[in-house]
Formats: structure tokens, sequence, C-alpha cells
């Protein structure tokens, strides 16, 4: 609520009725998938109403669930998902910390070229990075499939702009009283970059969570795949199954779902707080 | 890339203090580098070093068996620049990304101006409009194939109604690089939807508080205040949503497994086929630098214009 709005105005009812379609709009293809798991297969392929001719039924969960494989994937990238968050976050932000506020050789001139690989897509490192897989015999193992992740110049950019500022008196205080840079970093630092901290961690997690095409190549391996290539294989080795398919694809999204609607508040407060969209 | 790198370091804290004796300094560096290096091997392990030798395959016939591997100077460019698939693939990347980009942004500050009223639900609107981009590519691609079936798919039921259709969504391919924008836009906008959010956060209350004394109405208002505050964000959330529907694949591959590839396939995708399924890793090589070169130069004229903006102000 802005200052000079009237509580009850035209305007709001119009906003909120606007508001409410786009919602609705946006949340329909997800509902219609939600109701498609209930459906009996012979009702997901021909039947265009929210419940089936056979009626709601869990089937298609019972068999998506009752295929082992679906488990192994979760887990796989559930724990991938984690370590490659956890280590891109702690390398990012030592980096990020030093750059913000160390003074060393050649400090200018190795951010400016950090910064400018940003713009590098990973879709064009694919033939080497695969290669260097194959040199270190990493193809078809996690850390083929996790190192080459963790590896995200944005993070460091995006953290040193917070970093910057973070006032520089706190640290001050606790190095006269001998604290080292480890010390200060690890107990004053990263307790007051919490909120961007979680965004960075949310965005890195979801990429991971996400990610199709690195592990598409570098994993053949079907106990080794994770959630969004293993669901291929069964697409493309089934054709596809409606109701089967949506049960999976509520299942898969379901985790990310609740950490989202735990952390929204702090993700929206944490890329506000990197000073995004201030001059 | 000059014009990239400049901005940051004119910015570059300089309240560090300065090193008062050489032994300090010494440590000082010390710990700077033992702080960078797990990030610095990182980044030459699977940034720097795949990117150079990325550039050197390009040069060579390497295949994905291993045979091969000799120098062919320019010759995988020559062909990459007369390969007319190539030029369709970068052609269908480009129209995707001017095409997507507009509503990818549009919808994307609507949403953010219309939850930022602060209206009742605020947990609902942010969850309805940024759920999808938590799905991977893998799931709203199934959920799309199946909106899109010509047959039993929600799309042709709605058009139906209205008396449209049918369409042959993702078979026809003159419409189907559309079905994978429509498709995009529901899944991707909630990332720019949060960003313009978090925009919308860092306006402070005076600049209303101030208009609102002068009498400025809530028009008055948007047009005179939140649009202008929020040119920064729009700059850089065009720029990340250029460089991110360049990179156009997953959901293009996924939902079009098997369908008339050949007018919708993206530039990644060719990248990707002619490496992994045709085992010409230098020909793909080089085809990822041309397209490396189109993201630079979209880069870079960004850049500029960004560097203009902001010395005029």
């Amino acid at each position: 609520m802005r200052p000079g709005e009237k509580r009850f105005g035209i305007g709001r009812v119009v906003a909120f009725a606007v508001l409410a379609l786009m919602a609705i709009g946006w949340l329909m293809p997800f509902l219609w998938a939600i109701a498609t798991a209930f459906k009996t297969e012979a009702d997901a392929a021909s039947d265009r109403t929210w419940i089936g001719s056979e009626g709601p039924t869990t089937d298609a969960f019972g068999a998506m669930l009752s295929n082992g494989n679906v488990w192994i994937w979760a887990f796989n990238s559930l724990w991938t998902s984690l370590v490659i968050t956890l280590l891109t976050v702690a390398i990012s932000a030592l980096a990020a910390y030093a750059f913000s506020r160390m003074r060393f050789t050649g400090r200018r001139w190795l951010f400016a070229v950090i910064v400018a690989a940003i713009i590098i897509p990973p879709q064009v490192l694919i033939i080497p990075l695969f290669y260097e897989m194959l040199a270190f015999n990493m193809v078809d193992t996690p850390w083929g499939l996790m190192l080459p992740q963790i590896v995200a110049p944005a993070m460091v950019f995006i953290l040193k702009q917070f970093f910057d500022g973070v006032p520089l008196e706190l640290e001050d205080a606790a190095r006269v009283d001998g604290a080292g840079r480890l010390r200060v970093f690890w107990s004053i630092v990263l307790p007051l970059s919490r909120p961007v901290m979680a965004a960075v961690a949310i965005f890195v997690f979801i990429g991971a969570w996400n990610n199709f095409l690195w592990p598409f190549l570098v994993i053949n391996d079907t106990n080794l795949m994770t959630l969004p290539t293993g669901l291929q294989t069964v697409i493309d080795a089934h054709g596809i199954q409606y109701a089967q398919t949506m049960a999976q694809a509520v299942l898969a999204a379901t985790p990310l779902i609740v950490v989202f609607l735990f952390f929204q508040r702090q993700i929206v407060k944490g890329i506000a707080t990197t000073g995004f969209g201030g001059r | 890339m000059t014009a990239t790198v400049d901005t940051p370091i004119t910015r570059a804290t300089t309240r560090t203090k300065p090193a008062t004796a050489p032994a300090g300094r010494n440590r000082e560096q010390l710990v700077s580098w033992a702080f960078l290096a797990p990030f610095l091997i990182a980044f030459v392990l699977f940034l720097v070093w795949p990117l150079a030798h990325g550039l050197y395959l390009s040069f060579t016939n390497q295949s994905l068996t291993g045979a091969g591997g000799s120098w062919v100077g320019f010759d995988n460019y020559r062909e990459a620049l007369t390969d007319s698939t190539m030029w369709r693939a970068l052609g269908t990347t480009v129209l995707f990304t001017v095409v997507s980009t507009i509503p990818l942004v549009l919808i994307a500050l609507v949403m953010a101006l219309l939850v930022h009223r602060g209206l009742p639900g605020q947990w609902l609107w942010r969850l309805a409009f940024f759920m999808p981009f938590l799905l991977a590519s893998t799931v709203i691609s199934q959920i799309w194939v199946w909106i899109f079936n010509p047959d039993i798919g929600a799309a042709n039921a709605v058009l139906g109604k209205i008396g449209i259709g049918p369409i042959a969504w993702l078979q026809d391919p003159d419409v189907n690089l559309y079905a994978i924008v429509i498709a995009t836009v529901w899944w991707t906008v909630g990332f720019n939807f949060l960003l313009y959010l978090a925009a919308l956060q860092n306006i402070p209350d005076q600049h209303y508080e101030a208009a609102a004394l002068d009498g400025a109405g809530p028009w008055r208002q948007l047009w005179s205040i939140t649009l202008p505050q929020l040119v920064p964000a729009t700059v850089l959330i065009v720029m990340l949503q250029i460089l991110a529907s360049l990179k156009l694949f997953d959901q293009a591959y996924q939902m079009l497994i098997g369908l008339s590839t050949d007018t919708t396939r993206p530039i990644v995708q060719y990248i990707f086929e002619s490496g992994f399924v045709g085992y010409r890793f230098g020909y793909s090589a080089a085809i990822s630098y041309v397209f490396f070169a189109l993201i630079i130069i979209v880069g870079v004229f960004q850049m500029t214009a960004m560097n203009r903006r902001r010395s005029l102000s």
C-alpha cells in the first residue's frame, strides 16, 4: 500500500481482477497436469474433463513409484544439487570477499576477466569439457557431472557487490582484537550476508536440480542419472504415458516448491539487497 | 572485451586500507590468493581451459572416437559459413530470442507492478508466477507436449470453444517455434518477475510521498516515478533475457523430439548434434565459436548502450 492510495479504490479492484486472471492462467497448466496425474492412462489419452470417466485414481503414482529408478534419480538429483550448491557458494563467496576487501597484485584485471566470463554460455564449452572429462576418466561419474557446474562467475560478481556494501567498521573492530581474515569472514561477514547467500544458493540449486544438457551428455549409467535425464529415458523408451509423466512432474517439482514457499520472502529480499536495479 | 569490463573496475572498492609494512603486505597477498585459489582453480579447469581447448579443436578434424585430430586450418569455419543448416539454426535462435524476449520482459513487468501494489494474497501471487520456473525442462516439456496435442490437448480445447483451430502446434513447422515461445514464457517469466519485484522494493518511499503531496495520482506516479526508476533494472533484465534466450535448447529439443527439427533446430542443438550424433568434435567446436561470436557481438552492443546511458545521466 503506497502513500496516497485509497484502500478500496476502483484501481485496486481492477488490479486484483487482472492479477487473479493472470494467476489462474499461470496455475492452469500445472493444475491440469495434477488432474491428469490422477487419471487412468486411458482417460489421460482421451478424456478432456478434469476428472476422467473412470474416476480419480492414484494408479499413475503407484506405477511410477514402483519403478525403483525414480527413487535413485531423485536421490542423485538431491545430493548432487546440494554438493554443487555448497561448493559453488563456498568458492564464490571466498573469491568475492578477497575481491571486495583485500589488496593484491592483479586484482583489477583478474576481476575484469571473471566479470567478462559471465557472458560465456556453458553450451559453447560442451565439446572441450566432455573431452576433458574423458581425459580425467570422469565421464559417467558424479564428479564429472558436478565439477563443471561449480564455476559461476556471475555469483562472484553478485556477492562482491553485496560485500562492498557491508560496513568496514565491523570488521576493523574484530581485526583490532586480533581475528584473522578467515575468522572475520566466517563470524562477521557471513552472518550479515544470510539473505543474499540464501538467494544465491537457491538459484544455484534450482539450476543444478533442473540442468539437462550436461547430465544428458556426461552420464550414461542409469544408476547415476538425475531426475531430468532419467525421466527422459523413460519417455524415450515407452513413448509418452501422460498420467505417469504428469505424476512424475508433480513429484519432481514438489521439493522445490516447498523450499520456495519457505524462503520466498528471503529470496526477493536477497535479490533486493544486492542493490539490484539501483543506480 | 574492454567494453564489458570497464564498469565494475571503476567501481572497485577503494576503501581497502593501504598496506602499512612490506611484511604485512606480503602476508595480505598470501591470504588473498588463499581465498581466491579454490575458485580460480575451478575457473581455469572448467572454463578457461575448455575455452582455449575448444578453440584449438575447432581447427582440427577431431572426432569423438579419438580418430583424426590433425590440423585443418580454417576448413571447419569455411564449411560452417557455407552450411545452410548452420545459418538456419542461427536464424531460428535469433528469431526465438526476439519473439520471446518481448513478452518475457513486458509480462514480468506487469506482474511485478500488480503484485507490488500490496494486494492481499502476496505469497499466492508470487508462487503462481514463479512456480513454473522451479520445474525441470523435462517436466515442462511433457506438460506442454500434452497441452499442444492437436487431438486431446487443452490448447485446442480452449481455442475450439471460441471457434478457432484445430492447430497442429508442434507438428506444423510454421507454428512450432511460437509454441515453444509460449511454453518458455510460461516457464521462465517468473525469474524476471522476481527481479522486477526486487527492483520495485528498492525505490524509496519518499519519492511517492513527495509526489502524493504534489497531488500526483496513481497513474502519474507510475509514469513519473516507478517506470523511470525501473529503467536500470529493465536494461539488465533485457540483457540477461537475450543471453538466456540465445541459449535455447532443452525445451525445444524435448518438445520436438521426432518432429521436423530442420526448421526449428536452435544453434545449441546443432552444436550437440554435430558433436555427439555426427561425432565431429572439430566441426562442432567451430560452430560453438561462431555462436560465441554472436553472443560477444550482442554483449558488446549491450554494454556500449549501457555505458552511453550511464555517461548521459
